[in-house]
């Protein structure tokens, strides 16, 4: 990929859409390995969009997923529209979780999601607003291994 | 261990893949908690599971496993299965439960992600 190339593509989630949860992050993965992405940055972005379109699919009512590379970051912005997260601190916390027993039969809802994005992302930022929605900015640096 | 003696050991019927019995599991991991998975899995792991629904294959297919054993009798979806079809990951269903199905392929030298790797796993 050249300084000049970059590569922005927008995908839609519903909530509550159980079905279909997942598709679009094996999409996205598709699209990164693809494009030629170091397969060690893949693994990490993969588990990160992963967790975080589920919990999309888990509390909001829909979501936009922009992806965004250029030859130095694979930005992954979601923004959603629901019910938000009350405390985002309490949220980071592995084993915290709202999660319904529909969720957990999924085998979500143990309160890893958020961790398991900051665990796996080079950036993460999370702006949300209770009862609005919720912004997920998930960076991975392409010029380093994590 | 090659799939096939996997496949062996846990009297397991293949629901597809069978033209993959042959790689190589090094090592595996058992968990229904797919957030627990996306934690602590490893590419190349073994993915033994009571969860037969889509999202375990999603889940197996986005850590990279090598194959799925359900377990309790446990069979996918039809949606699960083409999509394993579709990303090359065999999957097998024994009716042994989670304990005894672990307990024998670890008896039988296959190790946990946690041995194979230097942090911690399932």
């Amino acid at each position: 990929m050249s300084s000049e190339d970059a590569f922005t593509q927008q995908f839609k989630i519903s909530g509550g859409d159980f079905g279909k949860a997942g598709v679009v992050s094996t999409k996205v993965k598709e699209i990164l390995q693809e494009i030629g992405i170091d397969p060690s940055i893949i693994r990490r972005a993969a588990i990160a969009i992963y967790e975080a379109e589920m919990n999309i699919v888990m509390y909001a009512e829909s979501a936009t997923l922009t992806l965004h590379i250029t030859p130095d970051i694979a930005q992954f912005k979601f923004e959603d529209k629901g019910q938000g997260i009350e405390n985002i601190e309490m949220a980071m916390q592995e084993g915290f979780s709202t999660a319904t027993d529909e969720m957990r039969e999924m085998g979500f809802g143990a309160g890893m999601g958020l961790p398991n994005i900051k665990r796996n992302a080079d950036k993460l930022n999370i702006i949300s607003h209770p009862g609005v929605g919720t912004s997920l900015d998930i960076i991975f640096c392409l010029n380093q291994k994590k | 261990m090659q799939l096939k003696e996997i496949k062996e050991l846990l009297c397991a019927e293949i629901i597809c893949g069978e033209d993959r019995l042959d790689i190589e599991i090094r090592f595996a991991g058992g968990s229904d908690l797919m957030s627990d998975v996306l934690a602590f899995g490893k590419p190349g792991i073994l993915l033994l599971t009571g969860l037969s629904n889509a999202q375990s294959v999603r889940t197996a297919d986005i850590i990279e496993a090598k194959a799925i054993v359900y377990v309790r009798g446990k069979k996918p979806t039809e949606e699960g299965v083409t999509l394993a079809t579709k990303r090359h990951i065999p999957i097998l269903s024994t009716n042994y439960m989670m304990y005894k199905a672990c307990g024998i392929l670890y008896s039988h030298g296959l190790s946990g992600v946690s041995d194979s790797q230097d942090s911690e796993g399932l």
